[in-house]
């Protein structure tokens, strides 16, 4: 009960694909919880069939005791559970600002697209999207689309939000950047997973890890204790880390 | 504020057009009652393909729904004003209806379902001649008045239905709903990621997009005292709404409004000499349009003017 996110015996199949099998997992208030795997692991597949974009083959979702199995993603998005996306999915043809307002305005509780938007410049103050609120959110980079993602998110007052690559393409600066606000999240008391290839980020940030391989938990635990674990090591990290990390 | 300035100019072009009938001849008035037919089928198509990007050729079927609801409901004794509302009702319940079988097929599919309810009603309207008088059409009661204040009074009544459509997509532009129908045109997975109830609003945008030209369909079957099913859900009537917005503006508010004046100036000066031309000139505005233009007569012009402007500074 205490649990906030629980995932028990879930399973997605795509033709004959098990994308993910049988996945059991439990997270709890707080925790900053690193999602790894190799590619075409099944860490997407999670995030879509834990917000309801897939709904599970079998298995059981739930989040705060309630079943979200088989809500549609507008039902679990107001719930309190948010997500970014792996290849930003920003509205290209309007301003920065006005997609924040979304996540406010469908999920967050604003009363009208009024205090929407205002709600929507807070979040892009937490960011440091503030002064780029009026340009039409086609015209960002990718690092800033990254963070349009996560404001848009964040306005959505989520309890839960599941970060999906959020600094793949960046580079040094901006994980170092990208990772302090990851933290400022995390002290806004919200629970994270986050799916990241970056060791160094994972590590940086997670209290726990888990780590997918062909669509099954193949292991979940404190950091360091699944960083020198065989099995992952020989699916995903390989032995040069292994190595690496010995020296 | 621009939407001040919106309403102020809804209600300048009402109450110029209702002054009309002063000055005019009953000619400039029939051009004026399709001029405000057109710019409520604009306006109501806008509403589902501009403002949710879902490309609807269903206009004729909620267009014929109307014209037979009002149709059938005046030769059984009722006023035209009630019969008239029963047949935009009864358009924006079928719209609601079909949508939430139609409405989750995106693009060319979503066109083709749509494409379809028109034919489907126009059969059913041929065949169940005890309700529709099938292919034989029906008539209507010719109202007592003189022909002069006749024409001012359909040109009113089709004015007060695109002002209601006028007024809607104004009431729209600045709503929750207008808001996530923006989101869904420009992204529909995210925007049900951010909580937007995808599936209610466009089935809601589509009954909306059906309301006007249910109640227009009614106008016209009062107004022309006859219909008969290829008439009132002819596939032109499905294909003009698009092309007016496409001329217009897709998305924005008048756009519509200035594309059905254009359309109708189109069909005066060039149609009226090659009237078995009809479709193939439309296809061709069409492609014209959709390859030169996407984004509207009065984009390019003012992209033209703004060049030019700032060609002059
Ligand atoms: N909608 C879909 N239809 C069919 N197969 C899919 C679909 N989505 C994912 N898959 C397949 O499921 C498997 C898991 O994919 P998923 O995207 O979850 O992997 P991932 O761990 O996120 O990988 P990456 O690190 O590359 O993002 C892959 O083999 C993928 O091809
Ligand atoms: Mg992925």
């Amino acid at each position: 009960m205490s649990a906030l996110l629980r995932l028990e015996g879930v399973s997605r199949r795509f033709g004959g694909l098990a994308a993910l099998d049988s996945v059991s997992l439990e997270l709890g208030r707080g925790e900053i919880l690193g999602l790894i795997g190799p590619n075409g692991a099944g860490k997407t597949t999670l995030v879509n069939v834990v917000t309801g974009v897939h709904t599970a083959t079998s298995g059981r979702v739930t989040f705060e005791g309630q079943d979200i199995t088989r809500l549609p993603p507008h039902r679990v998005a107001r719930l309190g559970l948010a997500r970014t996306w792996q290849i930003v999915q920003p509205f290209p043809r309007m301003t920065v600002a006005e997609n924040v307002a979304a996540g406010a305005l469908f999920a967050g509780g604003a009363a009208d697209v009024a205090s929407a938007l205002a709600a929507a410049r807070e979040s892009l103050g937490f960011v440091n999207l503030a002064d780029l609120a009026d340009a039409p959110a086609a015209t960002l980079t990718l690092a800033r689309r990254k963070r349009l993602e996560l404001a848009r998110a964040l306005a959505m007052k989520p309890r839960l939000i599941m970060l999906d690559e959020v600094n793949a393409g960046l580079n040094t600066a901006e994980i170092d950047e990208a990772l302090a606000l990851i933290r400022r999240i995390a002290a806004e008391g919200i629970t994270i997973v986050i799916i990241e290839h970056l060791m160094k980020v994972v590590l940086g940030v997670s209290t726990r890890i888990a780590v997918l391989h062909h669509g099954r938990l193949i292991a979940d635990g404190a950091p360091q204790e699944v960083v020198r674990d065989k099995e992952v090591v020989a699916a995903y990290l390989g032995r040069r880390y292994a190595e690496r990390g010995a020296a | 504020m621009s939407g001040l300035r919106d309403w102020a100019l809804l209600v300048l072009g009402v109450a110029v057009l209702a002054a009309l009938p002063m000055v005019a001849d009953n000619y400039t008035l029939r051009l004026g009652t399709v001029f405000c037919m057109y710019a409520a089928l604009a306006l109501s198509w806008n509403v589902i393909g501009g403002f949710a990007g879902y490309p609807s050729f269903a206009t004729a079927a909620f267009f014929g729904l109307g014209a037979y609801t009002c149709a059938i409901l005046q030769s059984a004794g009722w006023p035209m004003l009630p019969a008239l509302a029963a047949g935009g009702a009864l358009a924006g319940l079928f719209a609601a209806a079909v949508g939430g079988a139609i409405l989750h097929l995106r693009g060319h599919y979503f066109a083709i379902a749509s494409l379809a309810l028109a034919e489907v009603l126009r059969e059913l309207a041929t065949k169940l001649e005890w309700l529709t008088g099938g292919g034989m059409g029906l008539n209507l009661p010719v109202p007592a008045m003189e022909l002069h204040a006749q024409a001012a009074f359909f040109l009113h009544l089709m004015l007060g239905v695109a002002a209601l459509a006028g007024a809607a997509t104004l009431l729209l532009r600045g709503s929750r709903l207008g808001f996530a129908l923006r989101c869904i045109q420009q992204n529909e997975d995210a925007a049900g990621m951010l909580g937007v109830d995808t599936r209610r609003a466009k089935t809601l945008a589509f009954a909306i997009s059906a309301i006007f030209p249910g109640l227009a369909g009614g106008a016209y079957a009062s107004w022309t005292h006859y219909i008969e099913p290829p008439d009132v859900f002819d596939v032109l009537l499905s294909v003009k709404p698009l092309v007016m917005v496409l001329l217009g503006g897709l998305g924005t508010v008048f756009g519509p409004v200035v594309g059905a004046g254009l359309l109708l100036l189109f069909e005066e000066a060039v149609w009226r000499s090659f009237l078995t031309l009809h479709a193939a000139v439309l296809g061709v505005i069409i492609v014209v349009l959709v390859l030169f233009l996407p984004n509207g007569l009065m984009d390019a012009t003012r992209r033209l003017l703004g060049r030019r402007g700032r060609g002059a500074a």
